[in-house]
């Protein structure tokens, strides 16, 4: 559980800190709280693996990786835990998950994939679906980004 | 994290950033100091100057390279949940579908992909039940139904690039 302060300190290392010779100089005083106490609160959250990464983005718009899909697999549920595992080793697939299927959508295990493009991608999911045997899936390629933006939690 | 998680990229050259710009960034997206002169701990760790890092990591945030300096926050680990979700749109409707849509702040990523079901969007709420209602009045706002909720129960594998 979080205490009101941990939720005040998450929210305001969610956004863009100053870059500033004492940034959470800063943050700790709009908190009314010291710089120490500060500073333990955050190394506390990520040692309890609250901050998944604390660091810098980079844009990355100009990466090689110019082509990404996504894959849903239909993998029969005693097998999930083979397939999931090696599918993470694949450097292509940056996400893999499973999730519950639904109505009409029988796929239960998806994964990102990327390649430089399209026909890398095919090749690249033609490869893990032979390491995996699995043969049950559909690719679903990205035409645009509609939305893309980080989470903001705790700022009601 | 391991090796094999992180990917080159083609990004550096076509940026214009030198090597120092390169070490800066390749350190400072994992390994930010949470101390109270980080850009004093970074100039100790690389063997520069606070002055210069702080002024090098100040033109990569103001040319963009940088887009932020933050924590980023895995929903289940502080008590939200997030599901990711997928609705069939027929062309005309999707400007207006993605507007309803998108308005939510609990949407954070949202996708127009080519198949059947062509809009995909993940959406992190403070609990599930928020997440049902909300879907519920997209659908009751847009026509658009249904709309396909896809929980994740299983996590094998999240990473991104940080090599440059």
């Amino acid at each position: 559980m979080l205490t009101p302060i941990e939720k005040k300190v998450i929210a305001a290392l969610q956004g863009d800190i100053p870059v500033t010779e004492q940034p959470f100089l800063e943050l700790a005083r709009k908190l009314s709280i010291s710089e120490d106490e500060f500073l333990n609160i955050v190394n506390d959250l990520n040692e309890r693996g609250i901050i998944r990464r604390f660091g810098a983005t980079i844009k990355h718009q100009k990466s090689g990786f110019k082509a990404n899909a996504m894959v849903a697999w239909k993998v029969d549920e005693s097998e999930v835990e083979s397939v999931g595992r090696v599918m993470a080793t694949f450097q292509e697939i940056t996400h893999c998950y499973r999730r519950n299927p639904a109505p009409g959508w029988e796929y239960n295990m998806y994964t990102m994939v990327h390649a430089a493009n399209e026909a890398e991608c095919y090749e690249a999911v033609n490869r893990i679906s032979k390491a995996v045997n699995q043969d049950n899936y559909t690719l679903l390629f990205s035409k645009k980004e509609l939305k893309k933006t980080s989470m903001k939690y705790f700022e009601d | 994290m391991t090796d094999s998680d992180i990917r080159h990229n083609e990004n550096a050259e076509s940026n214009g950033l030198d090597a120092t710009d390169r070490k800066i960034l390749n350190h400072i997206q994992l390994n930010f100091p949470i101390t109270s002169r980080p850009y004093q701990t970074i100039a100790n760790a690389l063997d520069m100057t606070e002055d210069d890092v702080v002024r090098r990591v100040k033109r990569l945030r103001e040319t963009g390279i940088i887009r932020r300096i933050g924590g980023n926050f895995g929903p289940d680990k502080v008590g939200y949940h997030s599901t990711l979700c997928a609705a069939s749109v027929p062309p005309e409707k999707v400007a207006h579908f993605t507007s309803v849509v998108n308005a939510y702040t609990g949407v954070t990523h949202n996708y127009l992909r080519e198949h059947h079901f062509n809009v995909w969007f993940t959406f992190i709420a403070p609990s599930v039940q928020t997440i049902r209602d909300n879907l519920a009045r997209i659908s009751s706002d847009t026509g658009i139904s249904p709309i396909l909720n896809l929980p994740s129960t299983r996590v094998f594998k999240i990473s991104a690039n940080f090599k440059l």
